[in-house]
């Protein structure tokens, strides 16, 4: 992708809809047999786990703020204005002094610019951590919100800036289609589906490559656990003109190395080799998208 | 005391009281001054994903109620009661008419602070 005439890397995000189909699994072996330096994204920042499997030794740590209110109490004449605005009610004034509630705020700034008296002022409030790593080739950023806290998207937000532009990432989105999805997708320059061949499988799907078209991404679709397909799962990729990249059997194998917090691209062969046909795919597919590799 | 709010899931004194507050089906309003009932319903705290107490304290504070008697209270919900000068009084009359008779013979205490966590 060009932005200001600079040529940026390739950004790669592995998303689903349906929950555990794979997606971190396939991220970690993709980025594993990628044959040259990449990045990780571990954009699940309500679970992030790509560090479980990567054990990066040093992890440089950074926090991740949004602009909160703060109520000058002797300025404030409770006259309203604040809460009108708020729709979440992350601000409340009823006759008395202005109340904050930190974790109902969405960070807009909009109390701060109504109030008539200019009794609000914003300060940083802790949302979450973006952490970054090396392993090898691969550098990780991992994004991690904050316990209690509900605003996924600034923080992912927060780990697509630590990217470097010069080199491919791969972007582990979180499960569902919902906003942090779309703040995982939203710039990348390709989307890779991981689902299996289950009713909810196909459904969530669905809505997924809906969600990837609709922000004009190219989309591809890795089958896991793959069997008998007694849900159409094939027929819909061919009808919807879907490349289908990789078919990973159902192996208990895979599952018993995963478990262990290994990687199957390093523990068993006939998977890395699987993979690293994968990367290749993956390059030809990205060409057509003249970012850089 | 002037103008009480009960959490009900019904409409009148015979109704029973609902525990929650924020997410409480409706609030039935007594001013003790004119002798009449207001129902207000609590669709919009029921619906909120986030910040039903918030809500629910707001909408009973512009109803210019001055006492909320409930089963519990938030500590949310309660910071915005407190600054707007609402009695809390927790109970467990299982009828909005034990609740009142209780309130007016003075068996309960008003609340100092929230009596359990959000999302309790």
């Amino acid at each position: 992708m060009t932005v200001k005439g600079i040529k940026k890397a390739v950004r790669i995000a592995v998303a689903s809809g349906k929950g555990g189909t794979g997606k971190t699994m396939v991220s970690l072996n993709l980025a594993a047999m990628f044959g040259r330096p990449v990045q990780l994204a571990d954009c699940d920042v309500e679970e992030p786990n790509i560090n479980l499997f990567l054990r990066c030794a040093q992890l440089e740590k950074s926090d991740v703020t949004m602009q909160i209110p703060e109520v000058d109490a002797s300025r404030c004449t409770g006259c309203g204005a604040c809460g009108e605005i708020c729709q979440f009610h992350g601000i409340v004034s009823l006759g008395a002094r202005a109340l904050v509630f930190p974790e109902l705020c969405h960070g807009c700034g909009g109390c701060m610019r109504t109030c008539p008296s200019g009794a609000i002022t914003e300060r940083p409030h802790s949302i979450g951590q973006v952490a970054v790593g090396q392993q090898g080739h691969v550098r990780l950023v991992e994004g991690r919100l904050e316990v209690g806290v509900s605003l996924v998207p600034p923080v992912i937000r927060a780990v697509r800036e630590q990217l470097l532009d010069d080199m491919p990432a791969i972007l582990d989105a979180p499960p569902g289609t919902s906003c942090p999805v779309v703040a995982t997708l939203r710039e990348s320059d390709y989307v890779l589906l991981v689902t299996d061949p289950t009713p909810f499988g196909l459904h969530d799907l669905k809505l997924a490559v809906a969600t990837a078209r609709q922000l004009d991404l190219p989309c591809a679709v890795i089958v896991n656990r793959a069997g008998e397909d007694q849900v159409g799962l094939y027929h819909y990729c061919r009808t919807e003109k879907l490349p289908v990249l990789l078919s990973l059997p159902d192996d208990r194998q895979i599952a018993e190395v995963t478990s262990r917090g290994d990687l199957i691209a390093h523990a068993l062969p006939e998977y890395g080799l699987m993979f690293a046909e994968l990367a290749e795919k993956l390059k030809l597919e990205l060409r057509a998208s003249g970012g850089l590799l | 005391m002037n103008k009480i709010a009960f959490t009900t899931s019904g409409k009148d004194f015979a109704a029973q009281m609902d525990p929650r507050f924020g997410r409480a089906a409706n609030f039935l309003i007594y001013d003790i001054e004119h002798n009449s009932l207001q129902i207000m319903d609590n669709k919009e705290g029921r619906d909120a994903s986030q910040g039903a107490g918030i809500q629910a304290a707001e909408t009973v504070v512009r109803a210019g109620v001055d006492t909320l008697v409930t089963g519990h209270c938030g500590p949310k919900a309660f910071k915005v009661l407190d600054a707007s000068g609402v009695a809390v009084y927790n109970c467990t009359a299982a009828t909005v008419e034990e609740a009142l008779a209780g309130l007016l013979a003075g068996t309960l205490q008003p609340a100092s602070a929230s009596d359990v966590e959000g999302h309790w």
